[in-house]
């Protein structure tokens, strides 16, 4: 039996959702997806240098990252998130980009520290200066090292870029 | 508990560093070429041939007892003077608390020197990372290769006439080229939205 | 048992523990060869993060270096920069006032305690015990608001200078810091009943790794690391440095040099270090917190507040009769404010200066002044009331040559006569030396940091040999290593 939506009290509550009370919610897939997927962004660890100490920091009890859902995992096959926390070297380059490709879609990656961004105070040999020389980066955090709140609003800055995107879920793009 | 507390005794007097060099200058006297005297501390200056020598009597002759090594390293002086490099040991006796430092001169044409493994065993990654940062050459060592940049790489970068930035992107080393060509090809893939 | 043997024909398995692992000690790759269970060979790899730091230094002044050195063993960076400051210090032969010692030592002392608390977390994360990760990082996360009381910074502080240290301490830093001490020890208790006799650390800990006095003295080894093994030294009695001969304090002491015996050492240690922090709280003397040295040291900042300070009311003003139009303080300018001809007098855009004296440093001519109370006048109006840079007012020229000496200082180092020098100091993780060879320019001609970590990575082949792949995640625990300082 169909529902005829003209007789019955939709509510809207925002922009594309709207509620028949007391429990069916009409609303549209990109918003759903991208809401799962923005309350429990798991990272890979990938701790390079000082600033993995801040993002140890961030994981601990008095900055909790658990409690947005965040948890770091072992193996990047796992994860949907990278967080470059740390100088990139020449040496360590083809490790972090291989670690990025073992990522499966959708992935994200953010720049943490000064070193990450643009390669920091060390203008050197054997230093990358960037990690976006080789990697699409989402979110830079600056900072040597960032504090954890500036972490932390790093990741809310992404996760308002993940409610933004559309039909990243679809096989149509 | 196995962890004992001890109460260390003070500060006790080993050997004056003068001391020391003019022993070692009375020993081999043909091998020392100047002894150098700056804020208390010592250096003797040797030529490179009987180094594994010098060390072995600093270490074994119980009068000195020089057990710990605290530190091998390369110095290079292009331009400044000849020989170019030299390697200096930081030798330090952990009984009689008293300290002394070698300097074995290497010319660039010839820069060979044996290894001191046999004696310290810590001395071999100070060595091997003296090879990778100056082209030294460590005659007998067990395993020298490089240790702080990859082993493929050219140039010896502590050297004076390297730049500090780098080679040139289009000759630098082929690992790091290989993943930007690779990032490059990947884009296609990569969420343009 | 001869039969089942011939068709099961085993080999050796190589397997990669690759730089990037939840064991969340750095960049450390380890290549091991092992026959079942029991590991025959062990090769690391190091380099991961081998950033430069000893070229960069020679082409630094010794002032700019020091911030290079924090990033070092970025876990205790107060120690690094007492390494290096207390180098320098030797190499010029200067000496930084008694409080100014006291407030290192302190400082020293707290950065011990906030790398002991990061090993024990991070060793018995790896080992298993979860818990003391959360509870260390409790006691960690105070100390690190403590360092931000003090200079601004939790991690990468920069605090102590040649020549003292940035600035002074403020009673209530003291207060908060006296509170910690005598909540510590309780604290400490705390974690010594997770895991002291703990039947599961024990059977990982004890018998682990196990290396003689004569071997590691041998193998290069300091520090804890190697006070587990029964020998007696320790940098800070050996040769004291700062102010560790005036406070009282035992340094414990291992037998059996396994890896049960360090974690022991280390745990006492921390109490050793909350003592001496109390001592110095309690003896610390009053008096300048810079050494009297303006060659050598770049005095407080608030010499030169009344003119750098952007918002204060001077202008700086080109004098037309004195340029001679050579266009240098139009390259120096960072905000592109000065603009003229060549050969003809140039001109400075009120609006876009940022007052940061660039140009009054750069021009040699004299052509640069200030106009005191200027900001905001128009062009004519400065050229009626602008002076030749000696007649300015007295407070306003003191300001200013202050501010040329700092520019000096720090851009071209400070005049350091020629020698060379080794100095070591006691970090947390062993002995971190300092070899100088200075040729008499402001600049380090080579600046060589011995790493306790280098050594101690060097020596993880002989300690794992033997034993199961699972005690090579306590031996690495055990060393201490941080790559930073290991790869330099």
């Amino acid at each position: 039996m169909l529902i005829d939506t003209s007789t019955v009290g939709l509510i809207q509550v925002e922009e594309d959702t709207k509620i028949l009370p007391p429990n069916v919610i009409i609303t549209t897939l990109d918003k759903i997806i991208n809401w799962g997927r923005l309350s429990s962004i798991w990272p890979t660890t990938f701790g390079l240098a000082c600033c993995a100490i801040e993002m140890m920091a961030v994981g601990a009890a008095h900055y909790d990252f658990d409690r947005f859902g965040i948890i770091f995992r072992g193996s990047p096959r796992q994860s949907d998130c990278i967080i470059v926390a740390g100088t990139v070297t020449k040496k360590m380059a083809p490790v972090v980009r291989r670690v990025y490709d073992q990522i499966p879609e959708p992935k994200y990656v953010v720049a943490m520290g000064s070193c990450a961004c643009t390669g920091g105070i060390f203008r050197t040999y054997n230093t990358v200066q960037g990690c976006d020389t080789f990697l699409p980066v989402d979110v830079y955090v600056p900072g040597c090292p960032p504090r954890p709140e500036t972490l932390l609003e790093g990741m809310m800055k992404l996760q308002e870029k993940m409610r933004k995107e559309k039909a990243r879920w679809s096989p149509w793009r | 508990m196995a962890v004992v507390l001890i109460r260390m005794a003070p500060l006790i007097k080993g050997l004056e560093p003068t001391d020391i060099a003019e022993k070692i200058k009375e020993k081999f006297p043909e091998e020392v070429v100047e002894v150098t005297n700056f804020r208390d501390q010592t250096s003797v200056i040797v030529k490179k041939d009987r180094n594994i020598d010098i060390c072995r009597y600093l270490h074994d002759d119980p009068l000195f007892n020089f057990d710990h090594l605290q530190d091998l390293c390369g110095v290079d002086y292009h331009g400044k003077k000849e020989p170019r490099f030299e390697v200096v040991y930081n030798l330090y006796s952990i009984k009689y608390r008293h300290r002394i430092r070698v300097r074995a001169q290497v010319p660039e044409n010839d820069p060979n020197i044996r290894t001191v493994t046999s004696i310290w065993t810590g001395a071999n990654w100070h060595e091997r990372e003296c090879f990778d940062m100056f082209g030294i050459i460590f005659k007998g060592h067990p395993d020298l290769r490089r240790i702080l940049l990859p082993e493929d790489w050219e140039g010896h970068p502590l050297r004076k006439d390297y730049p500090l930035k780098g080679p040139e992107p289009e000759k630098d080393w082929p690992g790091f080229t290989d993943v930007l060509k690779r990032s490059k090809e990947l884009k296609e893939f990569e969420w343009a939205g | 048992m001869e039969l089942v043997e011939k068709i099961f024909e085993t080999r050796e398995l190589n397997v990669n523990m690759g730089p990037q692992h939840p064991a969340t000690h750095g960049v450390l790759r380890l290549v091991l060869d092992i026959d079942g269970e029991t590991i025959v060979r062990v090769t690391p790899y190091i380099g991961y993060l081998h950033r430069g730091i000893e070229k960069l230094g020679e082409n630094l002044s010794y002032f700019q270096a020091l911030p290079l050195t924090d990033r070092m063993d970025y876990v205790s960076a107060m120690s690094n920069n007492i390494g290096y400051v207390n180098a320098v210090e030797r190499l010029v032969d200067i000496e930084a006032p008694e409080r100014a010692k006291f407030i290192r030592t302190m400082v020293g002392e707290m950065s011990r305690i906030s790398n002991h608390l990061l090993w024990l977390a991070t060793h018995a994360l790896d080992i298993g015990a979860m818990t003391v990760f959360l509870y260390c990082f409790r006691e960690r996360e105070w100390i690190l608001e403590l360092f931000e009381k003090i200079c601004g910074a939790r991690l990468t502080v920069t605090y102590p200078r040649i020549g003292g240290v940035r600035n002074d301490v403020s009673q209530e830093f003291l207060d908060s810091l006296y509170r910690f001490t005598e909540e510590f020890p309780s604290r400490i208790l705390e974690y010594e009943t997770l895991i002291d006799q703990n039947r599961i650390w024990l059977k990982r800990t004890k018998g682990i790794g196990v290396i003689s006095a004569e071997e590691a003295i041998n193998w290069g080894l300091t520090g804890p690391t190697l006070r587990g093994s029964g020998v007696p030294y320790d940098i800070r009695k050996h040769m004291p440095y700062d102010a560790y001969d005036k406070v009282d304090f035992e340094v414990p002491i291992g037998t059996e040099g396994d890896t049960y015996d360090r974690y022991r050492c280390r745990m006492m240690e921390l109490r050793q270090s909350n003592n001496i922090i109390r001592q110095c709280i309690e003896k610390l003397p009053i008096g300048p917190v810079m050494a009297e040295a303006p060659a050598f040291t770049l005095q407080p900042k608030d010499m030169m507040m009344p003119i750098t300070h952007p918002m204060k009311e001077h202008a700086y003003f080109i004098l037309e009769k004195a340029c001679k139009g050579c266009g240098m303080c139009m390259r120096a300018c960072p905000a592109k404010a000065i603009f003229g001809e060549k050969k003809q007098p140039h001109k400075i855009k009120q609006e876009l200066c940022l007052g940061c004296a660039t140009c009054y440093v750069t021009c040699k001519f004299k052509a640069l002044t200030i106009v005191p109370k200027g900001k905001g006048l128009s062009d004519e109006k400065l050229a009626e009331s602008a002076v030749a840079p000696d007649q300015v007012p007295e407070e306003i020229k003191k300001a200013q040559e202050y501010l040329v000496r700092h520019f000096e200082l720090v851009k071209r180092g400070p005049r350091v006569p020629q020698g060379e020098l080794y100095v070591a100091t006691e970090v947390p993780k062993g002995e971190l030396g300092f070899y100088f060879v200075s040729d008499g320019s402001g600049k380090p001609y080579r600046m060589r940091v011995r790493a306790p970590s280098f050594v101690h990575a060097g020596v993880l082949p002989r300690l794992c040999v033997g034993h199961l792949v699972a005690d090579v995640i306590a031996n690495i625990g055990t060393i201490d290593i941080v790559l930073g300082e290991c790869d330099r």
